[in-house]
């Protein structure tokens, strides 16, 4: 019996907080889903709605170009992640198995990264962006590269995959040197495909991370054409001032894309054997 | 073991990255500090050099004074309910009952969801005629003005802060729970402990470690908050809500005052330096193997 009463206020105090997690977003459907007879203010208010409509979402979505802002979150996510995998594993792997002249000088460096956030440096972050007319005022390729690059590598993921490196036994590297391999060979064809599992970490977390991203594109972009999702949303507010009820599909039509990418790689998530991953 | 790699190579091999830091990181780091000494109000294109005025006008500014107190408001708010609540939900969910994957998508999906998605859902909800003022008002209190009322902005952007940290530290913790020796509790069962006493005896000094860990990163990720700023309140009511990011974002990128933005971004470096110093000599010397 006492077993029984632990239980069921254990599920209660859950079910609970996992109701708390979700009702914004519940309430926010709840509104895409009224239609004009409904008035969304009335008390009280009303889950399920009286006036059920799709128009709002066919509204927002003739006037909104979410196709566009979904394709420039996929080419800035899409090249974050393409970035920070090269980049991380090349700068990974010599920390992890090289002796070379100034080692500990690029480890602390790199570690040092950690400790300076960007929202303390994007002005000058922006000057450079700038100064190399990487901004979609020039074009919107340059555009493109200018919201990737500040992000194009981080110490988190030099530190993850030279971690990777360090757990692939030597005997691997002796053994593909004596059959002939050149060192890039060594490190693409074998050492690469053995830390697949690490890279996989490192690409879901950078491509969640890259794509909530609001800032930086915030600051750089001038061209509505150019918005990637966030900046997307925000921008609802101002398209249509006070029409909750587009407001509110055009906000739940952005989320779907991560919603179905995270229920696809939950594991990954909320497993915790990759605790602490994604950057606060 | 033989040296299979040229003399260039590690160098070759850190170059990217390196090219990567050089421009995006360190150069603007070092310039973030230049900045602060010029004074751009005049023309941007045409600073002058301006010594320490910058920071003589930072600390004579009333805004200043009100930005740093938000702040902290923000950090001793929202980190100690970061670091308790989280672990509360991460012990219930780790004792063996069903159901514990749909809890844990639920309470991590704020997580993933996009900041600026989980602004306007609680933008929504604080809505002067919203649910949560009718909530208020069936209660028999006053109707509250979310964040139009400059006593409570600051709070009703934190609670969004909170709500959207939870899942993750909840993770972090659910990790952390799993190294914690299982014939403790069997030993506090025998002994009959209560639910209380068996973690705040066995639970809580195992995992102090993560805790102190969870309390820095989510003081650092405070001192950090922007969009839900930019998003629901733009740091007003009367500055009410306005935070050190938001204030720097406005100075240089609305007022184009790039001297004295940088004047406040250094002060922000020096906190968080602070902060993550104390976080990695402390609780990731094993993460980077030092």
């Amino acid at each position: 019996m006492k077993k029984f009463i632990e239980k069921f206020s254990i599920h209660a105090v859950l079910i609970l907080v996992s109701l708390l997690s979700i009702f914004p977003f519940i309430w926010l459907i709840s509104t895409s889903l009224k239609g004009a007879g409904e008035n969304i203010f009335a008390y009280p208010p009303t889950i399920i709605p009286k006036d059920f409509t799709w128009a709002n979402y066919t509204g927002v979505w003739h006037k909104v170009d979410f196709i566009g802002y979904f394709v420039n979150s996929m080419i800035v996510a899409g090249g974050t992640v393409f970035l920070n995998l090269i980049l991380s594993a090349m700068a990974g792997y010599p920390l992890a198995r090289m002796e070379f002249k100034g080692k500990k000088i690029a480890f602390f460096s790199i570690l040092a990264t950690i400790m300076i956030p960007f929202q303390a440096i994007m002005l000058p972050v922006y000057l450079i962006t700038l100064k190399l007319h990487l901004v979609d005022s020039v074009n919107n390729f340059a555009g493109f590269i200018g919201m990737i690059m500040p992000f194009a590598v981080s110490a988190f993921g030099i530190f993850l995959m030279r971690q990777a490196f360090l757990g692939i036994p030597r005997e691997m590297e002796e053994a593909a040197i004596v059959d002939g391999c050149s060192i890039w060979q060594l490190f693409t064809k074998v050492l690469m495909p053995m830390v697949k599992p690490s890279l996989a970490v490192l690409a879901i977390f950078t491509f969640i991370g890259s794509w909530g991203e609001f800032l930086w594109p915030s600051i750089v972009l001038t061209k509505e054409s150019m918005y990637t999702l966030p900046v997307g949303v925000n921008n609802l507010q101002g398209m249509f001032s006070s029409n909750w009820r587009f407001i509110a599909a055009g906000s739940i039509l952005a989320t779907i894309p991560i919603l179905i990418f995270f229920l696809a790689m939950q594991r990954y998530f909320i497993s915790g054997e990759n605790e602490g991953a994604v950057k606060g | 073991m033989f040296k299979y790699y040229g003399k260039y190579a590690p160098y070759l091999f850190l170059l990217p990255a390196g090219l990567v830091l050089l421009v995006f990181f360190f150069i603007p780091f070092f310039q973030t500090f230049f900045l602060s000494f010029f004074d751009y109000s005049a023309s941007i294109y045409q600073p002058t050099f301006a010594g320490i005025e910058n920071y003589v006008k930072l600390f004579q500014s009333p805004i200043f004074y009100k930005v740093l107190w938000n702040t902290f408001v923000y950090l001793f708010v929202a980190v100690p309910i970061l670091a308790i609540f989280p672990l509360f939900i991460a012990i219930l969910i780790n004792q063996k009952i069903r159901g514990v994957t749909l809890y844990k998508i639920l309470i991590y999906l704020p997580v993933i969801v996009s900041i600026v998605v989980a602004a306007i859902a609680f933008k929504w909800l604080y809505a002067d005629q919203g649910i949560l003022n009718f909530l208020v008002t069936s209660l028999g209190f006053q109707k509250i003005g979310w964040l139009t009322d400059p006593n409570w902005a600051l709070y009703s952007v934190i609670i969004v802060t909170i709500w959207k940290g939870v899942g993750y530290y909840m993770i972090i913790y659910l990790a952390a729970l799993m190294s914690v020796p299982k014939e403790l509790y069997e030993a506090c069962d025998i002994d009959g402990a209560n639910f209380l006493t068996k973690h705040l005896t066995v639970t809580i000094p195992h995992i102090m470690p993560t805790i102190a860990l969870v309390t820095t990163i989510s003081a650092i990720s405070a001192m950090k908050v922007f969009a839900e700023i930019y998003v629901m309140t733009k740091g007003g009511p009367l500055n009410s809500s306005k935070t050190i990011v938001y204030y720097i974002y406005e100075r240089a990128f609305e007022n184009l005052d790039l001297g004295y933005a940088s004047a406040m971004a250094v002060v922000l470096l020096v906190i968080v330096m602070a902060f993550s110093l104390v976080n990695i000599l402390c609780f990731e010397k094993n993460k980077y193997n030092l």
